[in-house]
């Protein structure tokens, strides 16, 4: 968008993030307009008010906020900027809803780069142009060298909800299918793959992607038949599976040999002695579907790019003891539990 | 995964499930114990316990360095973390593991202290390298296997001359620990466990080869049959268990060949020697001092001994009284025969070591088979 | 205990190190631990080394062994 009131242009290419940037007078006009308007360029951020007004449609509002700490910011198939706007749209969408708007907050630390912020910036606007949405509102606070690590992000989302429509986790059934939009794992494996004192190469790239318009033709397929959506992100399928366990109060029996995992998935886990059914994803869901919907929901998945690796992998039953347990490919029968504890690599 | 995929096929695994429910004798029990936490893990993840005749149980031995280690020695790695001058790299599976006053390295972490997680050996020189001006200290666990990784870093230290870099040595020994299961007085005490024969280490043996064992399959007349740790190699070696036991023998058989040998790594058997040496004692979590067992740099190396280094020094503390982590690492026990399993003691919050290692009896059962102790009641 | 995984040896660097690849995944090691490794030779990796080279004709073996266990296992059923 066309600069206003600040002629002096921001040394993109050599600069850094220093406290005025945060300050509130002229170099922090100069970064917001020069830097953020420039990348989600859209009339109500052009308005330059400190909040943003917008009609809402017909139906229901969802709202969702998270924030973003990933290290490192850059790793092969996105970057902290791309994943914030990501992340939250598929928030909005796992309740079925169509997203709308996004606010972003961005916490930077002292010495950050210029260049970097305008690259994140950037990805930013262009995850958020190619789902249909805008960043129109947000804040920026600059805080002293060594009190964040580089660059957190914080996006809230609001969106709407068709009448009638209303997942959530108590609502599964026994008998319900279980199904998996894709490879499981590929986001965590891409993160692991560039930590220090982890590294290791592959071709393996964060899964990183809006859903809603997977979300939007597989509610077109289902309707209320699809009980419950998540995205299975930190603490990986277990994770998620094992939450909406204890909401419905059902237990879950997978198939291992129909869970979609990608062979150097499979061996990162393995040399660092984790289980992939524990790693984070960014673009992948979970829908637990009523048994006769669940062909028309996956095929409708299946017809997206998204979801042309969906798979059915099991199913609820019910069980009081609400565990989540799988026949291993091996053909015994094994708990998959919460990841306890942090993700750390095992020597043993 | 080449060397890994084709052990993991399920139809053979289902005809060697049936060879071994055909041999066992229907009126005999057979007991085995895997010596080695590896083993406990696979066959937790692979639900392996579902496949095997009634009468054939696995025990879970105390072949996990994580949870032999004594609550004193991360103690003394605790106290040493919060000097301020000192940097200590461990691997990940310490951090969570309990000491005496319930703090681990992660709560020492939080409260200041200098640790960084490392994958490799490799990983401690470089921090090392990058940072001269601190102590940065290297916390070496493991059995055999971990052995010569570290004593490759201690000789890497040297060429680099790293003036400021040590180790706190806590590598200890398979052979040891597996004689003190089967004769040692403290444990007769408690009552001897009954085991029909020993699923042995893969990797271990890698290193030390087969016949550091042959001498206590013959002293204690029990069969030794070396298995890999993929699914299959634990099945066949079971087979070949069941097979020694049936024909009153008791040798050592290798299973896992395509990794280990007779003599095993010289090379790497030769590291170890020129670095390390015996310690007279060293205490394990559950079976108390046991000789011969544990592993300290030789005084050529004192240098980079952090124990010496530091002054450290080993206040033995008593393990919670009700945790029963010492009768299920020899095997006497089973989890679910610990009040604290499930209860207070989990993963999320371990009281007692076997609890906090993935390989930990109590953790592969809690993480993977608790299901079946409901599945029992129910029956 | 010891985390370990098949891997193949790609490429031998300087100072002891080399590359092994496993299933899409390279990774650089230390092959101190071994001597006379080539370039498409199998090692077992622990914690960031090589320990012990597969040894291929054992490990078909074993597999050949494994098969026979396994289908007479099965004729028992039939």
């Amino acid at each position: 968008m066309r600069a206003t009131a600040y002629q002096r242009k921001l040394d993109v290419k050599n600069g850094r993030i220093d406290l005025s940037h945060g300050a509130g007078g002229r170099a922090m006009a100069q970064l917001i307009s020069g830097l953020f308007h420039e990348a989600f360029g859209n009339e109500w951020l052009a308005r330059g008010n400190d909040q943003a007004a917008f009609d809402v449609g017909a139906g229901r509002m969802v709202m969702t906020t998270d924030g973003y700490v990933v290290s490192p910011l850059f790793f092969p198939g996105g970057n902290i900027g791309s994943l914030a706007v990501h992340g939250t749209i598929n928030d909005v969408a796992m309740g079925g809803a169509r997203p709308l708007y996004l606010s972003a907050s961005f916490i930077i630390e002292e010495g950050f780069r210029f260049s970097d912020l305008k690259t994140i910036a950037d990805s930013m606007g262009e995850a958020a142009r190619a789902a249909g949405v805008y960043i129109i509102t947000g804040d920026t606070k600059v805080v002293e060298r060594g009190k964040a690590d580089g660059l957190f992000i914080s996006t809230t989302g609001v969106g709407v909800l068709a009448d009638g429509l209303d997942l959530s986790a108590e609502k599964a059934r026994v008998g319900d299918r279980v199904l998996v939009s894709g490879s499981l794992g590929d986001h965590g494996t891409a993160i692991m793959s560039r930590r220090q004192n982890l590294a290791f190469e592959t071709e393996i790239v964060s899964d990183s992607a809006a859903l809603h318009d997977l979300v939007a033709l597989m509610v077109a397929a289902g309707g209320s038949s699809i009980r419950v959506m998540r995205d299975p992100t930190r603490g990986g399928l277990a994770a998620m599976l094992n939450e909406i366990a204890h909401q419905s109060g059902l237990g879950f029996r997978l198939q291992e040999e129909a869970i979609p995992v990608k062979p150097a998935v499979a061996a990162a886990c393995e040399l660092l002695g984790l289980d992939p059914l524990h790693v984070a994803n960014e673009g992948k869901l979970v829908a637990i579907v009523a048994p006769d919907m669940a062909d028309a929901v996956l095929a409708a998945m299946k017809a997206h790019p998204l979801g042309c690796d969906a798979a059915d992998i099991g199913e609820a039953v019910a069980d009081n003891h609400q565990f989540v347990q799988m026949s291993t490919g091996f053909g015994g029968g094994r708990i998959v539990d919460w990841l306890a504890g942090e993700q750390l690599p095992r020597i043993c | 995964m080449k060397y890994a995929d084709e052990f993991r096929d399920k139809t053979i695994a289902r005809g060697l499930a049936r060879a071994i429910g055909a041999e066992a004798e229907s009126q005999s029990e057979y007991r085995f114990m895997e010596f080695c936490g590896g083993h406990t893990h696979a066959i937790s993840r692979y639900g392996l316990e579902d496949m095997l005749p009634a009468n054939v149980r696995m025990i879970h031995g105390p072949g996990c360095p994580v949870c032999v280690l004594p609550a004193s020695r991360i103690d003394m790695a605790i106290r040493l973390a919060e000097r301020p001058e000192v940097t200590l790299c461990v691997y990940g599976d310490l951090m969570r593991v309990p000491g005496s006053q319930g703090k681990s390295l992660l709560t020492a972490k939080a409260f200041g202290a200098d640790i960084r997680m490392v994958y490799s050996t490799l990983d401690a020189i470089r921090i090392a390298e990058q940072a001269p001006n601190r102590e940065v200290v290297f916390f070496a666990i493991g059995f055999e296997t971990t052995t010569p990784p570290t004593a490759v870093m201690i000789r890497l230290a040297e060429k680099k001359w790293l003036k400021s870099f040590s180790v706190f040595c806590n590598h200890v020994l398979t052979p040891s620990a597996m004689h003190s299961i089967l004769e040692s007085p403290d444990i007769r005490n408690i009552g001897r466990v009954e085991v029909d024969g020993f699923l042995g280490p893969a990797h271990v043996s890698a290193i030390i080869g087969t016949e550091p064992y042959e001498v206590l399959a013959q002293q204690f007349g029990k069969p030794i049959v070396i298995a890999g740790f993929e699914p299959l190699d634990m099945m066949q070696a079971i087979l070949m268990l069941v097979r020694q036991v049936n024909e009153g023998r008791h040798e050592v058989e290798n299973q896992y060949s395509r990794a280990v040998t007779r003599k095993g790594n010289r090379r790497a058997q030769e590291e170890v020697s020129d670095i390390f040496e015996l310690r007279d004692q060293f205490e394990w979590r559950g079976l108390g001092l046991v000789p011969h067992s544990g592993l300290k740099l030789k005084q050529a190396y004192a240098q980079f001994d952090a124990e010496m280094r530091f002054a450290m020094h080993e206040v033995r503390v008593a393990d919670n009284p009700a945790c029963e982590c010492g009768a299920i690492l020899r095997g006497v026990k089973r989890p679910v025969d610990c009040e604290l399993f499930g209860t207070v003691c989990t993963p999320e919050i371990p009281t007692g070591s076997c609890m906090v290692s993935s390989e930990g009896a109590c953790a592969a059962h809690w993480t993977y088979g608790r299901f079946r102790d409901y599945q029992l009641r129910r029956a | 205990m010891c985390l370990s995984v098949p891997a193949e040896v790609a490429k031998i660097l300087p100072d002891d190190m080399a590359i092994v690849s496993i299933d899409g995944i390279s990774k650089e090691i230390s092959i101190a631990l071994i001597d006379d490794l080539a370039v498409g030779d199998y090692v077992l990796v622990h914690v960031g080394y090589a320990l012990a080279r597969i040894d291929p004709a054992e490990a078909e073996r074993t597999l050949q062994l494994l098969q026979e266990l396994g289908s007479e296992g099965q004729d028992l059923q039939s």
